[in-house]
């Protein structure tokens, strides 16, 4: 099977990042130095690290390291859905079910910031101090 | 009801989860004094797992909620589709912003919201990258991710019928009956909420 090494885009939640990634089939290794940079997770003796967090590496740990670090076993171990498109050269992590769902349980509003028409941006947190009625609805 | 409340602190925040373009005449003719904005993205619809439209939440001035997400109406435009009256509900909120009605305690909003499972937020993965695909135009990359979110997500009305423009679908069109066949997405908060015509059974 051939492998090629390209430039990938992996979508982070709202953060979007450019990669060195080996591609081989569907499989997507990603540089090292590039998820370190980019994710902040590290491989190391302990496991995948990312500041004082760090998460064991037991099986996986051989196809995590060859050529880089692959994809799909990132994503499962810091158990993020992920979309991924090879022929595109793209991929996208998600939240966890569980990191969302505990988010809304503690039940502090999510801030966000988005326009309007003019380009503007606005934060729930500039209305901090005023009950706010939060309505998404759409033209479909 | 904005401009009637405004005295209080009290602010209301749409969020078109739309292409600015679809928005934008809904925008102008209402000409909002309100932030009103465009999330084509579907950022909030991911942070606060909503699943059609309109969904409202409630937020105190602490930033926390206090009313979960529900399905309500602030006019009888299709009131004969929904069986809901715009009316009570809006009681509702000028109750809650005059005089701090309505708002549930903790273990009750808690209680009442719904939480995604794994495969709503695989779902929203794929459509992130769908949109993004979709954006950068890749056309047919981003169809393979549309149709899989739509699939992860049969009741999500957000990543279904809201990819319909996208995919040069008509929201209002066959697609969208077949979809509603198939029975709409509700919250726990619409069983709650005294707005139904008649009230369905528990």
């Amino acid at each position: 099977m051939s492998t090629a090494t390209s430039r990938f885009t992996l979508l982070d939640d709202a953060l979007t990042h450019e990669l060195t990634a080996t591609l081989d089939g569907t499989q997507v290794r990603l540089a090292a130095d590039d998820v370190r940079a980019t994710l902040g997770w590290t491989l190391e003796e302990r496991g995948l690290c990312r500041g004082d967090v760090c998460i064991p590496v037991r099986d996986g740990a051989q196809d995590l390291r060859r050529d880089g670090i692959d994809l799909d076993e990132l994503a499962r171990l810091l158990g993020r859905p992920l979309a991924l498109d090879v022929p595109a050269r793209c991929a996208a992590l998600g939240t966890a079910a569980s990191e969302r769902a505990a988010g809304l349980a503690s039940l502090e509003a999510p801030d966000f910031t988005l326009p309007d028409l003019d380009g503007r941006l606005h934060s729930l947190r500039d209305q901090r101090g005023k009950k706010v009625l939060l309505v998404a609805y759409a033209s479909w | 009801m904005y401009e009637e409340l405004r005295e209080h602190d009290f602010v209301v925040i749409t969020v078109a989860l739309d292409r600015g373009a679809d928005a934008r005449p809904f925008i102008e003719a209402a000409a909002p004094t309100h932030p009103s904005l465009i999330d084509e993205a579907h950022r909030l619809a991911e942070l606060y797992h909503i699943l059609n439209v309109p969904t409202l939440v409630w937020i105190d001035e602490r930033g926390r909620i206090v009313r979960p997400s529900d399905a309500q109406y602030g006019t009888d435009t299709f009131t004969e589709f929904h069986g809901k009256r715009s009316g009570p509900y809006l009681e509702l909120v000028r109750n809650w912003v005059a005089r701090g009605e309505g708002a549930l305690a903790p273990d009750d909003a808690r209680r009442l919201q719904l939480a995604p499972d794994p495969d709503a937020q695989r779902a929203r993965t794929e459509r992130a990258l769908a949109w993004y695909l979709h954006q950068r135009g890749d056309a047919e990359a981003a169809e393979r991710h549309f149709a899989r979110a739509c699939e992860l997500a049969p009741l999500d009305w957000t990543i279904r019928r809201g990819s319909m423009p996208v995919r040069g679908q008509n929201p209002f069109g066959p697609e969208f009956f077949e979809l509603a066949r198939a029975g709409a997405p509700e919250y726990p908060m619409e069983a709650v909420t005294p707005t139904r015509e008649k009230p369905r059974a528990l």
